[in-house]
């Protein structure tokens, strides 16, 4: 009880009583002995030597890196639009799959809470759960290397990501609204065109350009596994050492998120 | 005190519009919100609903709409029974109701327009509202309405631009393009101030009297109540304790609705009220 009476009856209040106030002392005990512990296990498995040289390695590729080599930016114009389509179409494919999923899933909207929420909720859980990058190695062998198990992996990641987030938005609406709309004598689908779609649109709009802006990065390494676009070229350049090419291309893809930044930031300012 | 069943007496030439035998609502919690409600309201009259906080006038009037379900008893819209409705005569029925809300529950960001409209939905397939291509007829009654709540140059405005007065405006413009044949009202004035409040009320009882409509309003300001109906129900735990003209409202009668309370004021304060209301 935070509240007591000292020895002169006067009302004495805290944040804590004693005991609380000693398990927080013992929580914080346990997670400093925690952390000590789990530094003491890394520390153990690096070999410090190469630490210790980092910054002249570094230096040294640094070194090779610059300045980049301008021309070979001609054979990056191609592969940086691959990359640019497949982050946008996989994102808009991801978009339409999304939509009916997140209303499946929202308690509020889902047709059935004990069968199809469930199902609904696993389609977002397993597409989340494995990394775009994991998807476009299964891809890439299934539908072969290319642009196409790119922009399927970003799409299949991206269900997820847009579904969970939308699903939360729709949960949260004004029932109010709803209840109106239906007081009028409207049908369910007019219910949700009318006092639904109308209230999730800003966290619509939102999601996607969000999901945009970070499936241009991820679209950019997809190339390493043989997905397509700029990171076809990266893992080239990586793998012959050609240090001016990869700080080139590094160039270019900071350039791009930079642009997908200001575009996403543009639109969602717009919306709201 | 018993609950007043004593049906309101009514005059030969009204129809009977709303009949509700015994409603009860029973909460899965196991919270009875309204036990063996019988009421009669025939056309044309407004009814005042009052009562404490949780008293169950909203689940009353959402009982009847069926936003609620009710656990059992019925209520008869102008001889249909709309407890015992499908889905598909239950939406048919609704678009006889007009309900107005205490938040105005306005789709936020959708125009004034549409949110009037939005009224026709019951009428209208899907496609056609999804574009917006309402009839003619029902674009021309928008603007009518509109008009006749004093919004016509807002039509185009967003409802989220709207202050608290004009969005009940269009509150109750979206019930009024159904064509009720009763108004359904819960807390209409909670969120205004004073005299917007008396313009709103003033405005639903005027509509009703034009349009013939029976109204059921819940209201917490008892004075206000006073000034505006025909006839008051008083609700407690879910009974109705009152069921009689305003001027029955005695302090002895707001007690059984309240509790114990000095109720001599409210009820001075309303005279008080309309004289100064005369004077200005």
């Amino acid at each position: 009880m935070p509240i007591s009476s000292d020895k002169s009856g006067l009302k004495v209040w805290q944040r804590r009583d004693r005991n609380t106030q000693l398990l927080v002392w013992a929580g914080w005990l346990l997670g400093t002995m925690v952390f000590l512990y789990c530094w003491r296990q890394i520390s153990d498995a690096t070999e410090w030597f190469f630490v210790w040289d980092a910054p002249r390695i570094a230096a040294d590729i640094g070194d090779r890196a610059l300045p980049p080599r301008w021309a070979y930016i001609n054979s990056l114009w191609e592969p940086i639009w691959d990359t640019l389509n497949i982050a946008t179409l996989g994102t808009l494919f991801a978009l339409v799959l999304a939509v009916p999923v997140a209303f499946l899933a929202a308690r509020n909207t889902t047709p059935n809470r004990y069968i199809i929420r469930p199902i609904a909720l696993l389609i977002i859980v397993s597409s989340r759960s494995i990394n775009s990058l994991i998807w476009a190695l299964l891809l890439v062998a299934v539908v072969g290397p290319g642009v196409f198990a790119g922009m399927l992996a970003i799409t299949i990641r991206s269900i997820g990501f847009c579904a969970k987030l939308l699903y939360e938005a729709i949960e949260e609406i004004d029932q109010s609204q709803v209840e109106a709309i239906t007081a009028t004598g409207a049908s369910r689908w007019q219910i949700m065109a009318y006092g639904i779609v109308p209230q999730i649109m800003p966290a619509f709009a939102g999601i996607s350009v969000f999901r945009w802006d970070i499936n241009i990065r991820e679209s950019t390494v997809l190339g390493l596994v043989g997905a397509g676009g700029i990171g076809l070229q990266l893992q080239g350049s990586l793998n012959t050492l050609a240090w001016p090419q990869v700080s080139l291309i590094l160039l270019v893809i900071l350039f791009a998120v930079l642009i997908s930044e200001w575009v996403s930031a543009k639109v969602r300012g717009a919306i709201i | 005190m018993e609950p007043n069943t004593h049906p309101f007496i009514l005059p030969q030439r009204e129809i009977l519009m709303l009949k509700l035998e015994k409603l009860t609502k029973v909460y899965p919690t196991g919270d009875k919100a309204l036990t063996d409600v019988t009421l009669e309201i025939p056309s044309g009259q407004v009814v005042a609903l009052i009562g404490p906080s949780g008293a169950g006038k909203s689940t009353l009037i959402r009982c009847i709409n069926r936003l609620v379900s009710p656990t059992s008893g019925k209520a008869i819209l102008d001889g249909t029974d709309l407890t015992a409705l499908g889905a598909g005569g239950l939406r048919r029925e609704r678009r006889r109701m007009g309900m107005i809300f205490q938040e105005y529950a306005l789709v936020e960001r959708l125009t004034v327009m549409e949110n009037v409209l939005s009224g026709r939905l019951g009428y209208v397939g899907f496609w056609r509202s999804y574009f917006r291509k309402f009839p003619q007829k029902d674009v021309d009654e928008a603007f009518r309405l509109l008009d006749r709540v004093g919004l016509l140059a807002m039509a185009d405005k967003r409802a989220d631009e709207l202050s608290g007065g004009q969005r009940q405006r269009v509150g109750i413009a979206r019930a009024l393009i159904q064509d009720p044949a009763l108004l359904l009202v819960d807390e209409p004035t909670a969120s205004l101030d004073p005299k917007t409040s008396r313009q709103i009320m003033r405005l639903i009882c005027e509509l009703c009297q034009e349009r013939d409509l029976a109204a059921i309003i819940n209201i917490h300001d008892v004075a206000l109540a006073q000034m505006f109906v025909q006839r008051v129900i008083g609700l407690r735990f879910g009974v109705v304790q009152f069921d009689g003209p305003p001027e029955g409202l005695t302090p002895e009668v707001l007690t059984t609705i309240y509790g114990e309370e000095d109720w001599k004021e409210t009820i001075q304060k309303v005279d008080e009220e309309d004289l100064q209301d005369d004077a200005s």
